[in-house]
């Protein structure tokens, strides 16, 4: 828990992260309304819409969690006080509270932009708790590879598109469903969503520790 | 606690630069091993090394506890590291460092025993400032509060004195001869003001041919 208050600490006195979250967001979010402007998209299309804005809106501010460790020169100081895994835990709870206060405001945005509505609600919400919590976890190990990279960002969409491809075409499967209202295929997405995570999470902590202390 | 640090046959290179190689050495309590020689020679290398936080290319080091060898994490637990390389949050207060590294290391935080430190290291009534605020002698006070809020049996200082008027040498001083009674420094400088304080010194460089033969370090 440390290691995420301190970041959440350092990110309500700077913005940066959320800054860069949030402005691309709204900015392809009104792109997006203004292109489909003259047509009402269908389920379909707005739930894959939804996920790669909130696809590229991580790989917009996420990355930067290890960078500026490194870059500021603290990865040491952090490296010599916490175990490894207290700092990935610290890390993926910190990337996974900013994307969801980022689906907090960017969720309800989009269903007023793109004239949408969600016939499932409970379900829909499951799924995107499920979705951003891969997200999240995603980004945070591989933030943690290309940390000390110099193209990080070309780095991080080249690794990340084919690691988080699973999660989100099994996103926006289960998204298009509970826009449309068939519950059909979204339990077992959602189990799918649940499985990877799992698999994302303990392969994370079992290979942190050689990622961040190389 | 009786610690003890022992390097065998270190050596490190990059890539076809030899910075160093057969450095054999154990450090015992009570001792402030200095590390000594020009820019470049590997002191920092030697002390990360020593410290964990980068791969020998050949050799080991080990740390005991009351005779026990210690894991990397365990080792890393139990040193306090000060160094020009290692930066704290400029965005967050001395006393909010000093809270987040407390808790990190799994240590009760007192706001009271963290201003005792922080008076310690010359930083009184600077407790809530923010770090950016710090001058470059102030952030190095601060770093040796980082380094001494868990009392480590092992304490590394790469460049102690960096940035620091007359009190903070002596306040570096004073750490040093504090830290001999109940452990082990480990210190590396190119001031021989510094070297002076060491009871063992290890020479890096080309003069050297990159260190003293194994256990002649004096």
């Amino acid at each position: 828990m440390a290691v995420c208050r301190k970041d959440l600490r350092v990110e309500f006195r700077t913005r940066y992260a959320y800054s860069a979250l949030l402005m691309f967001a709204v900015t392809v979010m009104v792109t997006v309304s203004f292109t489909v402007g003259g047509f009402l998209p269908d389920s379909g299309v707005a739930a894959a819409l939804l996920w790669i804005i909130l696809f590229f809106s991580a790989m917009a501010g996420l990355p930067r969690i290890f960078a500026q460790e490194e870059e500021k020169g603290t990865a040491a100081a952090l490296r010599m006080a916490a175990a490894p895994e207290t700092v990935l835990m610290g890390k993926y709870m910190y990337n996974a509270v900013l994307l969801f206060s980022l689906a907090v405001l960017l969720v309800p945005l989009f269903f007023v932009l793109l004239n949408q509505s969600v016939l499932l609600p409970g379900l829909f919400l499951a799924v995107l708790l499920l979705g951003l919590l891969g997200l999240a976890a995603v980004s945070t190990v591989l933030a943690a590879i290309v940390a000390k990279a110099e193209a990080k960002g070309l780095l991080m969409a080249v690794l990340s598109f084919p690691v988080l491809l699973p999660l989100l075409l099994t996103a926006v499967k289960a998204t298009h469903n509970c826009l449309a209202g068939s519950r059909e295929g979204v339990a077992a997405s959602m189990l799918l969503l649940f499985c990877y995570d799992g698999v994302i999470l303990a392969a994370s902590f079992l290979l942190f520790a050689y990622i961040w202390d190389d | 606690m009786l610690t003890r640090v022992e390097i065998k046959n270190l050596a490190k290179a990059y890539g076809q630069r030899r910075l160093f190689s057969n450095i054999s050495v154990t450090i015992e309590y009570g001792t402030v091993f200095a590390v000594a020689g020009p820019n470049g020679a590997g002191k920092t290398t030697l002390l990360r090394i020593i410290c964990g936080l980068l791969p020998p290319s050949a050799g080991e080091v080990s740390v005991s506890v009351d005779g026990r060898v210690l894991s990397a994490g365990e080792r890393r637990a139990k040193i306090g590291l000060v160094s020009p390389d290692l930066e704290l949050y400029n965005e967050l207060s001395a006393l909010e460092n000093l809270e987040f590294f407390a808790r990190l290391r799994g240590l009760p935080f007192s706001p009271e025993e963290a201003r005792d430190l922080l008076a310690y290291v010359g930083l009184k009534g600077r407790e809530n400032d923010l770090l950016a605020a710090f001058s470059s002698g102030l952030r190095q006070r601060l770093k040796l509060a980082y380094a001494l809020q868990h009392r480590p049996p092992i304490l590394v200082l790469d460049e102690p004195a960096a940035n620091l008027d007359g009190e903070g040498v002596r306040l570096v001083e004073n750490i040093i001869a504090c830290q001999r009674k109940r452990g082990i420094v480990i210190m590396a400088t190119n001031e021989p003001g510094e070297v002076a304080y060491g009871d063992r010194i290890l020479t890096l460089g080309p003069q050297g041919h990159g260190c003293l033969p194994q256990g002649s370090a004096r």
